[in-house]
């Protein structure tokens, strides 16, 4: 057989799988990113509840209990601190039981 | 020096909100997936026993009006039982879905002290209007832990008992100590 012709069957690479994330994943990790944008879109719409914006007759709980700014802290710890964890065994469990 | 009502309450809204998260991300995963580690099966019940703690200070500080006093100290008791119960549950202790009529009926009493400690109407201040809102809105929302003890399968009666902490956090975040009820938008009102 003339191997101009004949060529060697090109080798299939191994390619990885496609991840596709689950809605539950991604509604899990959009949780707390939502909620910072909240507390970020009620700051600009309310600057009046940033104290920092405007000082005049302010005390420290003031400065330190800034609505806009705990719902941003919220978002922040549950986006740090929950989110990961509970993405990685509900991925877990999906590989598990792709079914469920 | 005492923090103004709307600072305590602010502070009272982010926890709302935190555990109103917590929900929410339960009722999305289920219930084996959010208990597999044990210090997020804990956190529900510790943050709401906690909060019952901080009711309780508030309740020391609440010395300027009885009816505030009474109504703070119900609902510090309610949060206290209902954490209580909800750590029992979650350590395996209590293993009947009835059990989450504690937190139903914590749910309905703390609605009901919201509308009997409010003595003004609904459109005096933005206050009044909280009050009857957070009140009429807790006893609705009462009907979730009680169809989660009656079909504890049916993943709505989690889902709406996590939105309710988001809804009342919304209206905890919403109170000023000097606001006409609705902002710029109107309704005057006073204080």
């Amino acid at each position: 057989m003339n191997s101009e012709y004949a060529t060697s069957i090109p080798r299939e690479e191994a390619q990885e799988p496609a991840v596709r994330r689950s809605w539950r994943t991604l509604a899990i990790q959009l949780l707390g990113p939502l909620t910072i944008v909240a507390g970020i879109v009620w700051a600009v719409a309310q600057p009046y509840r940033i104290v920092l914006l405007d000082r005049a007759g302010q005390g420290i709980y003031d400065y330190l209990f800034q609505a806009p700014l705990l719902v941003v802290l919220v978002g922040i710890a549950f986006t740090f601190c929950i989110a990961p964890g509970l993405v990685e065994d509900l991925e877990a469990e999906e590989l598990r039981d792709p079914e469920g | 020096m005492t923090p103004k009502a709307e600072t305590a309450h602010w502070v009272a809204a982010s926890v709302a909100l935190l555990i109103g998260l917590l929900l929410v991300a339960e009722a999305i995963v289920g219930p084996e997936v959010f208990r597999r580690r044990a210090w997020r099966a804990y956190l529900f019940p510790a943050i709401v026993v906690a909060s019952s703690v901080g009711l309780w200070i508030i309740v020391v500080f609440s010395t300027f009006s009885t009816m505030h006093l009474l109504a703070h100290a119900l609902w510090a008791q309610a949060a206290l039982v209902a954490g209580a119960v909800e750590l029992a549950v979650v350590r395996g202790k209590l293993k009947s879905p009835n059990w989450s009529l504690v937190p139903g009926f914590a749910l309905l009493v703390s609605g009901l002290a919201f509308l009997v400690h409010e003595q003004n109407p609904w459109l005096y201040s933005r206050s009044a209007f909280l009050h009857h809102a957070i009140g009429w809105m807790l006893v609705v929302v009462a009907l979730f832990p009680l169809g989660q003890a009656l079909r504890p399968r049916q993943v709505v009666w989690r889902a709406g008992f996590a939105v309710t902490f988001v809804l009342l956090a919304i209206l905890l975040f919403a109170d000023r100590d000097a606001a006409p009820i609705f902002g710029r938008y109107g309704l005057g009102g006073g204080p």
